[in-house]
């Protein structure tokens, strides 16, 4: 039997406000329990919500970027539910008529370019936080009111590769709009899949599971792997899929039954009467949309088509704007756009990589990659010494200063580099000779004595001409 | 002491003058509180010790002549959240709920200095006609101590009529401001939505509810809800709208000559007492005499509206009462295993029957499979509703009718029968509906029990209204006569 | 009683609503709220083809806050007013269901 899969996304993320959604509490990390919260945010007997103008500019920034529909008229909508994370019983969100409609992002899965559909968007309030311990949970409402949107994919999702390459799209293009970090091992990108899996050629779906505790891109494309196959066997095997909720467990790899969903839920939606409607106008959405940064995929044509970067090197560039932007700002200063992008991608990244930070966090400038960049270009300092000065430029040296406080200068000048060579051969006959009788090693000895002799500041391509024709004479 | 006989305006010139002082009015205030409230248990709540303190103050720092309001007692509905004072709403899920902040609408009265000398009894969670349905104790009519004071503002509105204090705070969701204050023969204004925010009144439905003042007249009436009126960024759907000086225009040269007024022939349909009719055509003549003229006009779908208030009531309850869960604050059942537990037996043991009918009714109408045919058709006739408004208010300046069908009824009476309590708020639930300000206000008696008559205005145009009712107050005498309790008077 | 709400519904809102009745309770409430969804369902004679459903009767649209933060300076008075709590957490009974929902 040939299988088809039909996977959907839920992806919430957090916005990256000053205060929350529906309360002035500040939104913040790492505060005490309780500490950023306000009658508000309890759910106070007596107290209302106020839309926080920010997340409604966000949330239409994420639909522009997201190639949604925004939705001009909107409201909110009330989501009744009981949890103690969930001070009001309620939730205030968007059911509707959602912020955003009908978008769509482009994946590339092994060269194979598809459209991703997102049927809908909406920004809505997270809920707090409960932490369990032997009989008693305990509840910390810091969390309650921060900013999510909530993006919801199309059925278009037909392999857990596309999964986790639509999740990558979604990550770049929200994180090149700035309103969120996105970033999955600190929470703010929350990712709830579902998966089912159905016979070629069947038009009624297949009975969909659920999966919970994804922490990763790459947890979410194993535990559909996983989910995949599992599905495939029950039906092959002559059962039928339950509809039901399973935990991916890291360790093994496999997927295990949390509950069996008995029916749907009932969450009695209906308008939120506290809030009125929003008109958003055409003009906001325009302003919004003029100010909005380059997107990625935008970036990648650009780079590739003008600056002959290879298609890997754009990808690798634009996985976070902070790189993109340094990279322009680099390539802006004359930088060689080559050059720019194998140290991002090497050095910089092995930098970023060793120390646990963000490229923002660090005090490598664009100005000091540049000017790096440039003294190997003309050839004032080999690749070798870029190395000490690209340590100096992580210290926010100045590299040019550095080159010359260290006198790093490399020696390029014919006239000053002959003599030398003529010393290094007279002092080798047996090399010529070496060479003479077809030994090419013996080239690389020579250049190696050069080396000795001008302590490593010499300029290789210059002395292998130089001594080339010298040796051939 | 006795100030029966006294409004804001004279309480005012007394304090002004240094006749009385604040702290004499506000320890009158308890004095006459504590010799009547036995007899109609108006008050859940007394702020006896912070009043007499606010009051010294006040006096320590002098009343001008521009503070109107200054030093003068005003009791609170409690449902509506004070600092530092217990909130209840009468219900036992709250019995000891401290608020830790202020209500708008108390917060601009403390502004203006009035004195909060207590909070009144209402129906729990302001639901029901009746003020029986608190949890804690039954407030009864300031005319007639066998007979229910209205609801759910009833502790408001005894309070006022028996003299306790010349002002309160009621809120009505579907006529708990203007009923009572019929059953009481005393004045009360169900403001446009939005025009006082609802900051901090403990939410019923929220899409319905608005605060306003109860008063033995007109003017003092027009006086307070200028003083808690306006937009307040606490709550996005108060109205941006200028706030006039409402008392104002309430002087001799006040006239309804020329104003065309509605009386809809379902108000004086089948189940309207007879007397309640007679009162309401003898006002409506009362206003011909004085230039008006008075038209029969319609309100079709009139008889839909309790059906669709029920609806949409219940429904926005169901919901603003999910936060009393035993979580965070108020009562919390103790004999519990679990989370499910605290939940259940919180709720189950905090809330009384009728919070429980209405809960059970929002969370039907709301529920998978109802929705359209409940929540979303009741949504729908109440557009239908506001356009009948909508198209006789575009050609008269207001509308007059009775508040209820019938003036207060026995204690006990109907407090088994919900439909026939829902059924009197037929004449005062579609002014919720539709968002419209409604003014109360005595205009008979019936085998001496008052009897009120409303007013309903165009939306913010409460303007209109207190000068209909003020110079209608002018022209009759129901508002001077008062209920006989002993003590004061 | 015309049966437009029975028992077994009654009794299925009230889970939604996180309510219990006894066995007494649920026989006089059924019939009572089915007489209240009688009244209710005489709404469907009032004709309502092409009405928009009316939500809010504020004037307010449009209406929000800007992005600034305000520590209302609350949380100590609101852990001082929860029924239990511990180390600045609300402390309840263990939650049995893990479904958190957002
Ligand atoms: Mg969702
Ligand atoms: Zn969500």
């Amino acid at each position: 039997m040939n299988f088809e899969t039909t996977i959907g996304l839920e992806v919430h993320i957090e916005l990256k406000t000053n205060s929350k959604i529906f309360s002035p509490s500040p939104v913040a990390y790492g505060a005490d329990p309780n500490a950023n919260t306000n009658v508000i945010d309890w759910g106070y007997p007596g107290v209302l919500p106020t839309t926080n103008k920010g997340v409604v500019a966000d949330g239409i920034i994420a639909a522009l970027a997201l190639h949604a529909t925004v939705e001009q008229h909107t409201h909110f909508d009330r989501k009744n539910y009981f949890y103690p994370d969930n001070p009001k019983a309620y939730q205030i969100t968007q059911s509707d008529k959602p912020i955003g409609h009908d978008g769509w992002v482009e994946v590339d899965v092994d060269g194979v370019k598809k459209k991703i559909g997102i049927s809908e968007m909406h920004i809505e309030e997270d809920a707090g936080k409960n932490t369990h311990e032997r009989d008693y949970s305990y509840v910390d409402l810091n969390r309650q009111g921060t900013p999510l949107i909530e993006i919801v994919s199309k059925p278009d999702i037909a392999s857990p590769a596309e999964a986790y390459a639509y999740l990558e799209a979604l990550r770049q293009r929200i994180q090149f709009t700035g309103i969120s970090d996105v970033k999955m091992e600190e929470g703010s990108m929350r990712v709830d899949v579902n998966i089912s899996v159905r016979p070629v050629g069947q038009e009624k779906f297949g009975t969909k599971t659920e999966l919970k505790n994804l922490n990763s891109f790459n947890y979410v494309q194993r535990g559909l792997e996983y989910e995949e196959k599992r599905q495939q066997q029950v039906l092959m095997s002559g059962g039928a899929v339950q509809q039901e909720t399973r935990r991916f467990d890291e360790k093994t790899g496999e997927t295990i039954l949390m509950r069996v969903k008995a029916g749907a839920d009932d969450y009695r939606y209906f308008p939120e009467p506290d809030l009125p409607a929003l008109n958003i106008s055409d003009d906001w959405i325009k302003e919004l949309g003029d100010a909005m940064p380059e997107m990625p995929t935008k970036r990648r044509e650009r780079y590739v088509n003008d600056l002959g970067l290879t298609d890997y090197d754009a990808m690798v560039i634009t996985q976070t704007k902070e790189m993109s932007d340094f990279f322009d700002a680099t390539v802006a200063l004359k930088a060689d756009p080559k050059m720019a992008a194998n140290y991002l991608q090497g050095d910089v990244n092995a930098y970023l990589n060793d120390n646990h930070v963000d490229l923002q966090a660090t005090k490598l400038t664009p100005a000091n990659l540049a000017g790096m960049i440039n003294l190997i270009s003309d050839g004032t300092i080999s690749s070798k010494m870029a190395k000490k000065v690209f340590k100096a430029i992580t210290n926010g040296e100045e590299p040019k200063a550095f080159v010359e406080k260290h006198g790093l200068v490399q020696l390029s000048d014919p006239a000053k580099l002959q003599p030398i060579i003529d010393d290094v051969l007279q002092a080798n006959p047996q090399s010529i000779e070496d060479f003479n009788n077809g030994k090419k090693r013996a080239v690389g000895f020579l250049v190696g004595q050069i080396m000795k002799q001008t302590h490593g500041q010499a300029n290789p391509q210059v002395v292998n001409k130089l001594l080339m024709a010298a040796l051939q004479q | 002491m006795n100030y029966f006989k006294q409004d804001l305006a004279s309480l005012h010139a007394d304090l002004v003058a240094k006749k009385i002082s604040s702290k004499e009015l506000t320890q009158a205030t308890f004095d006459n509180i504590k010799a009547t409230d036995p007899k109609i248990d108006a008050f859940l709540a007394l702020n006896e010790e912070a009043a007499l303190d606010q009051a010294t103050k006040i006096d320590a720092a002098g009343i001008k002549d521009d503070q109107p309001l200054a030093g003068i007692p005003v009791a609170i509905k409690d449902n509506i959240v004070t600092k530092d004072l217990t909130t209840t709403a009468a219900s036992k899920i709250l019995a000891n709920f401290k608020p830790v902040y202020d209500a708008t609408a108390t917060e601009k009265l403390a502004a203006a200095q009035m004195v909060t000398v207590g909070k009144t009894n209402l129906d729990e969670f302001a639901m029901g006609g009746s003020t029986e349905t608190s949890a804690f104790k039954q407030t009864k009519n300031a005319w007639d101590q066998t007979k229910v004071p209205g609801g759910s503002s009833g502790g408001s509105a005894a309070a006022v009529a028996s003299g306790q204090v010349v002002a309160a705070l009621g809120t009505d969701t579907g006529g708990s401001i203007r009923q009572p204050a019929s059953f009481n023969g005393v004045v009360g204004m169900k403001p446009t939505y939005g025009r006082v925010s609802r900051w901090g009144l403990i939410a019923f439905g929220s899409s319905l509810d608005q605060i306003g003042p109860l008063t033995r007249g007109v003017k003092d009436n027009a006086t307070i809800l200028s003083a808690i009126a306006g937009h307040d960024d606490h709550d996005l759907t108060s109205s941006t709208q200028a706030v006039p000086n409402f008392a104002g225009d309430l002087n001799d040269a006040a006239s309804v000559k020329g104003l065309r007024i509605g009386l809809p022939k379902e108000f004086l349909a089948e189940g309207v007492d007879d007397d309640v009719k007679n009162a309401i055509l003898a006002a409506a003549d009362t206003y011909r005499k004085l230039g008006a003229t008075v038209d029969e006009v319609s309100l079709p779908h009139n008889k839909y509206g309790v059906a669709a208030y029920y609806i949409i009531a219940s429904s926005e309850a169901s919901s603003n009462l999910q936060r009393f869960d035993g979580i965070r604050y108020g009562y919390r059942a103790q004999d519990v295993k679990n989370l499910e537990d605290v939940y259940v037996k919180s709720r189950s043991e905090g809330f009384g029957d009728e919070v429980k009918r209405r809960i059970m009714l929002g969370t039907f109408s709301l529920s998978a499979g109802f929705y359209d045919a409940y929540f979303l058709k009741a949504a729908k006739v109440r557009t239908v509703i506001i356009n009948d408004f909508k198209a006789v208010l575009k050609d008269h300046d207001f509308i007059m009718g009775p508040v209820a069908p019938t003036p207060a009824f026995d204690l006990g009476a109907e407090i088994q029968d919900p439909i026939t309590m829902y059924m009197n708020d037929i004449l005062t639930i579609p002014v919720n509906l539709a968002g419209l300000p409604g003014l109360s206000l005595p205009a008979g008696f019936s085998n001496n029990l008052p009897v009120g008559m409303q007013l309903i205005g165009r939306p913010f145009d409460e303007s209109t209204l207190y000068k209909a009712g003020y110079v209608f107050e002018q022209n009759t005498d129901f508002h001077l006569q008062v209920p006989t309790l002993g003590g004061q008077n | 009683m015309a049966n437009r709400i029975n028992r077994d519904q009654v009794q299925h809102v009230a889970g939604l609503a996180k309510l219990e009745f006894t066995d007494a309770q649920l026989d006089a409430f059924t019939p009572q709220l089915d007489d209240i969804i009688g009244l209710f369902e005489t709404l469907s004679e009032v004709d309502t083809d092409g009405v928009e459903a009316t939500s809010s009767v504020s004037d307010q649209l449009n209406v929000m806050r800007e992005d600034v933060a305000d520590d209302w300076g609350q949380s100590h008075a609101l852990l001082k007013n929860a029924p239990d709590a511990a180390r600045g957490f609300i402390k309840v009974p263990a939650i049995i269901d893990e479904s958190e929902d957002n």
